[in-house]
């Protein structure tokens, strides 16, 4: 993790740390089951990873705050909690003003409180840094899910439907004489698994070729 | 002999149709990090089936008998999760006793299972389905925990076969896995409104 192998802790090192160098989804594989259930298109990806955002920046700021007065056994069980109010917060919040969302996510908002991310971010950062640093590595962290969501939800979104946020961007053929046909499958759960393990695969050319 | 029917349609359908690891996207975790060896993958599947029949049970009666008779549908994700950190903790004191060289090989994965989105997953999906009954609540948790063992089991049999192709080398690890995950799923599409 970011912080324990002896690099400087500054804000900037670890806003960054979130975005690329240890980006949640494409770095760490956390948050798999999220990540490939919400990105047949961008609208609830967005909402998704608002959702994330907010409940990691929260049980961050909590967790940090009570670091000192957790007992060593039963710490992992107050993260729980402490994320499973949050995420009932969010979850009261969207069926309130976002009520299509809420009905297309589903489950999914309340799985946020199993979203490995949240609770190794707790771990490994919250639990042992300052309430600054915590709040920071919580905005990076959850701003570079958030943008991996858009990334992946993005492509499945334009050769499913040729649309994205529900805006046509590729002429789709039909009687308006465009040239390109959708492709269904990429809105079904074999795009999202390719997609993702393409995805995956490119990141790892890249650090290959920093490497080399 | 309609109950009866009825809950081997829910069975069968929740086991294959509805499977929650290629239909839900849930479970990936354990999925993907667990199935590189057949026993292991077993082993994972068996304990996964018994907690996430115990949760389903445990959260149906508190969600049907206790939460919604006192209004509090506001506590409910609070309570499930307790109850199936509750279960995991029990199943981890249960082995340490009288399986230890079973405890001892799960190591980390056991406590882990708490986090495994498919049991929370099955416990919200009951309670969205409207499930009225417990004995369907039962049937539908004991088969999502054999969905998940079939799931798992052949992933990891594919996995084993893996290791001697030869994969490009940017596409080794998580990407090939994910990439062959799409294709079982696609497979599985085949059974989609065989149970309406």
């Amino acid at each position: 993790m970011a912080n324990n192998d002896g690099k400087t802790l500054s804000p900037g090192n670890v806003l960054l740390a979130g975005l690329w160098r240890e980006n949640p989804v494409l770095r760490l594989l956390l948050g798999m089951c999220p990540t490939l259930a919400v990105t047949a298109a961008v609208k609830p990806a967005l909402t998704m990873g608002c959702s994330v955002i907010f409940v990691l920046l929260c049980s961050n700021i909590v967790v940090s705050l009570m670091r000192n007065l957790l007992k060593p056994h039963l710490r992992i069980l107050m993260f729980t909690l402490t994320i499973a109010t949050f995420v009932t917060i969010a979850d009261l919040f969207l069926k309130a003003f976002q009520p299509d969302m809420s009905e297309a996510l589903g489950p999914y908002i309340p799985l946020i409180i199993v979203n490995c991310i949240i609770i190794c971010r707790a771990e490994a950062c919250a639990s042992k840094n300052g309430l600054f640093i915590s709040m920071i590595d919580a905005f990076g962290m959850g701003v570079g899910f958030t943008l991996t969501l858009c990334v992946l939800a993005s492509i499945r979104e334009v050769l499913a439907t040729g649309m994205i946020f529900e805006r046509p961007v590729l002429p789709v053929a039909g009687d308006s004489g465009g040239w390109f046909v959708p492709w269904a499958a990429m809105g079904m759960p074999i795009g999202a698994f390719v997609t993702l393990g393409l995805l995956l695969a490119g990141v790892n050319l890249i650090t290959r070729r920093g490497k080399g | 002999m309609e109950t009866v029917q009825v809950l081997l349609l829910a069975f069968v359908s929740i086991v294959i149709v509805n499977n929650l690891v290629f239909t839900k996207f849930l479970g990936i975790c354990p999925y993907l990090g667990v199935s590189g060896r057949l026993d292991m993958a077993f082993g994972m599947g068996c304990a996964v089936t018994f907690v996430v029949t115990l949760a389903g049970i445990m959260t149906w009666m508190i969600n049907n008998w206790v939460l919604a008779t006192l209004h509090l549908e506001v506590m409910k994700y609070v309570c499930f999760i307790l109850v199936i950190a509750g279960a995991v903790q029990l199943v981890e004191m249960y082995l340490r006793k009288f399986f230890p060289t079973l405890y001892e090989s799960f190591g980390i994965f056991l406590p882990l299972i708490t986090t495994n989105c498919a049991i929370l997953g099955l416990c919200l999906f009951i309670d969205l389905w409207g499930i009225k009954s417990l004995l369907e609540a039962t049937v539908l948790s004991f088969g999502a925990g054999i969905g998940f063992t079939m799931a798992i089991c052949i992933m990891a049999g594919i996995r084993e076969n893996l290791q001697l192709a030869d994969v490009p080398d940017c596409l080794r690890g998580a990407p090939i896995t994910l990439i062959t995950a799409g294709l079982l799923t696609l497979a599985f599409m085949g059974f989609a409104g065989m149970i309406g």
